[in-house]
């Protein structure tokens, strides 16, 4: 069955998207990466540390360029003019690569978007001729607002960055997904298999994590629990559940029974 | 003589070249982008560019992040 998921006009088959940050080691996060079967690895733009060996390992010597969609961030940044800044940097760093993941913060406590500067960014990035992926709030209407300007997916965090809380809000969640014409990915608060796999339940058409597998005790373990739910969520909600009752229905025929 | 580089003062390099400058720095080879004085330059003008005293220079590479 070809079910794949499409964002900026290039299909990919795996609906996990994954982080770099938080690994043990580049080798831990290659390995963690291969086992979550992810196309699309995030990365963060950072000044170099001056006066550093010339041969110390690179993060992209292990998650290469030629095997992985790149998703350079704006992490960090708490103001429109920072996060375009910093696409336009991770542009020349990546020979003209055009896909972002963009992200305005509004304070370091809850790293809760700041959707007013987010929807600044975005307009401005769209213009510029970037695909955005922006991560944004749960909210129905912002996320509406942020794919009318064009951005190519729009991520409604399912619970603060780093916090592996799960899906909070999901009635939203479903709104949101209702709503879209564009790819609905959930980015940050996923904690666990489970988590992955209510989003994809919903509807959503991937998550993306990084915090949830870096984190696990075992985290090549967990890329590959979360490479199962993400595809046992995206049956279910291909399949369709069945209906809620509140009491029982036999399974077995009520028919013949001995007596 | 010097340029702030990443928010650091560093001695002009000789060349007085962006290229010069990540020799100097012992980057050469890495993959990087440069900000010069809040204009990015391309790799390919690295060479071509002469930086001069006081200039401000950003040098970034990616790494891990969520």
């Amino acid at each position: 069955m070809s079910d794949v998921l499409t964002i900026a006009g290039k299909p990919y088959s795996s609906r996990l998207l994954v982080g770099s940050g938080k690994y043990a080691s580049f080798a831990q996060n290659a390995e963690a990466a291969e086992a979550s079967g992810a196309e699309i690895v995030t990365v963060a733009i950072r000044r170099v540390n001056l006066g550093q060996d010339a041969n110390a390992p690179n993060l992209l010597d292990f998650i290469r360029p030629d095997r992985y969609t790149l998703l350079p961030n704006t992490a960090g940044c708490y103001t429109a003019d920072d996060a375009v800044r910093t696409c336009r940097l991770a542009r020349e760093l990546l020979d003209g690569h055009r896909l972002v993941k963009l992200e305005v913060l509004g304070d370091p406590k809850t790293l809760y978007p700041d959707i007013t500067a987010t929807l600044e960014a975005a307009k401005t990035l769209v213009r510029e001729g970037f695909e955005v992926m922006v991560y944004c709030t749960d909210d129905p209407i912002q996320c509406k607002r942020l794919e009318e300007i064009g951005c190519v997916a729009v991520m409604p965090l399912a619970a603060p960055i780093g916090s592996g809380l799960g899906i909070q809000n999901r009635y939203n969640i479903l709104t949101i997904v209702e709503n879209a014409t564009v790819p609905i990915i959930v980015d940050a608060g996923v904690g666990t298999a489970s988590d992955a796999a209510i989003a994809m339940e919903l509807g959503c058409d991937g998550v993306l994590m990084n915090t949830a597998i870096a984190e696990a005790k075992n985290p090549v373990l967990m890329a590959s629990a979360m490479r199962h739910a993400i595809i046992a969520g995206r049956e279910a909600y291909l399949a369709g559940r069945m209906p809620m009752r509140r009491y029982a229905s036999a399974s077995s025929p009520l028919q013949g029974v001995i007596g | 003589m010097s340029l702030m580089v990443n928010g650091r003062t560093e001695p002009l390099p000789q060349p007085a070249t962006l290229d010069g400058l990540v020799d100097a720095l012992n980057l050469t080879g890495q993959r990087l982008a440069i900000e010069h004085n809040g204009q990015i330059v391309p790799r390919s003008l690295w060479a071509a560019t002469v930086v001069v005293a006081d200039d401000c220079i950003e040098i970034v590479k990616a790494i891990g992040g969520g």
